[in-house]
């Protein structure tokens, strides 16, 4: 059986696969940026903040995925979610914090004192400069957090198929289970193209939101 | 959750063979990586590949983004199971953290120290050697943190492939649904990578203290 029937066989299945896997992604990253971005504000504010939050942050995130997994199904399951798509959506917001935290705070801190005087000396209220001075200049630098997030989150998600969440990665769980090589290949390259689609398509919507004068690359007049 | 510190007790030898395994195979392929990702990250510091750093980064970047179970299983079609292709497949994976934090640590040495050096009489590579891999030595270090941190995550994933390690515990657990088998493998999996962690951010902080 060549690729090509392959594919045309498992079409169908394929296309679910990635519904569910982009599903179980975006619902993840939604949260993760509704938690994240406020915390990164909350800790560029105040810095001795920002060391707890960055190294609780960043012991979650050294956790190895399936490792995070096998100590989330005994306690989920108390609550009768111990696998399927619950377990799987909580690694995936805790995973993208650190990216979303750290990123938030380094682009905030980024933002020139002058500036947010200027918008002060305006008559702008903290509320106003927050919305229309600094989140608009600090986004490009969120937006990177949030891709680096993202396609960490394709990765542990292929993962989470293991913990009956769905997703591209039942076809890696399925071909490895059967030795067949052309599913455990099509998952793979499945998973890998869908990663490198979000990341170059994140790259781009960074570089948009990147206010015309401080582009480095293709932008300017 | 009761039975979890019998089964421990019961499977201690095991935990520790399994354990064994594991850093085994993170060892072998960080042992190959650590010269590989050196040598490309000073062979990217060079004068003479200023114009293929651009693209050659962007490329391992690309590469680092697919996922490592993706990888483990694209191993698997090309090189069959076993720990041969998982040790390949983790040291391909550990290449990039280290060159580029090679590469950026070099790029950081100040061209003072260099120009002293070369007015001593020192020979390019006595250059590198004593001057600029001394002085990157903490950004080398951070980027063997890093890398070693991907290969014992991915090493639990290399158990699907037949390369053992403490994935055979939890994935065992998850198929079996024994959840004390999968915190056998999933508690010292975890504290494997937050010791690795741990211990290789102090080495460093002090190559970092050293520096200055």
């Amino acid at each position: 059986m060549s690729l090509l029937d392959f594919l045309h066989e498992y079409d169908q299945s394929l296309l679910i696969a990635l519904g569910e896997h982009l599903r179980l992604v975006g619902i993840a990253l939604l949260i993760a940026v509704a938690a994240g971005v406020p915390t990164g504000a909350w800790i560029a504010r105040g810095e001795h903040r920002a060391g707890p939050v960055l190294l609780a942050a960043n012991i979650i995130q050294t956790i190895p995925s399936i490792a995070l997994f096998g100590l989330m199904i005994p306690i989920l399951a108390m609550v009768n979610h111990g696998i399927g798509f619950l377990p799987a959506v909580i690694a995936l917001i805790l995973y993208a914090q650190l990216p979303v935290i750290r990123n938030t705070r380094v682009a905030l801190r980024a933002i020139p004192p002058a500036t947010l005087d200027a918008a002060r000396g305006l008559g702008m209220t903290e509320r106003q400069i927050f919305l229309r001075v600094a989140l608009p200049l600090a986004a490009p630098g969120i937006v990177a957090g949030i891709r680096i997030a993202a396609t960490m989150s394709i990765g542990v998600a292929a993962v989470a198929a293991y913990i009956g969440a769905g997703g591209l990665g039942i076809f890696i769980v399925r071909g490895i289970q059967t030795t067949w090589d052309m599913m455990t290949i099509a998952g793979a390259v499945g998973i890998a193209l869908l990663t490198l689609v979000v990341e170059i398509a994140l790259g781009i919507v960074q570089r948009m939101l990147t206010p015309k004068g401080l582009r480095v690359r293709g932008g300017g007049r | 959750m009761n039975e979890l510190f019998p089964f421990f007790a019961d499977h201690l030898k095991d935990i520790g063979l399994r354990l064994g395994e594991h850093v085994r195979t993170v060892g072998v392929a960080l042992l190959l990586a650590i010269p590989l990702g050196m040598g490309i990250g000073i062979a990217l510091s060079r004068g003479w590949a200023r114009r293929i750093r651009g693209p050659v980064f962007y490329l391992l970047g690309l590469g680092q983004t697919i996922p490592s179970l993706a990888l483990l299983a694209l191993a698997v079609g090309l090189l069959g199971i076993g720990v041969v292709p998982a040790v390949i497949a983790l040291l391909l994976y550990s290449i990039l953290p280290i060159a580029r934090n090679c590469y950026t640590g070099i790029q950081s040495v100040p061209d003072a120290a260099v120009d002293a050096a070369r007015g001593l009489g020192m020979t390019q590579l006595q250059i590198l050697r004593s001057v600029q891999l001394p002085l990157a030595g903490a950004y080398i270090i951070a980027g063997i943190r890093t890398a070693t941190v991907v290969a014992i995550s991915a090493g639990a994933l290399a158990s699907l492939i037949g390369a053992g390690g403490l994935g055979d515990f939890i994935f065992a657990g998850i198929s079996l649904y024994r959840p004390e088998e999968m915190l056998a493998g999933a508690i010292p999996t975890a504290l494997l990578a937050l010791g690795a962690d741990f211990g290789l951010s102090l080495l460093e902080k002090r190559l970092e203290r050293w520096r200055r």
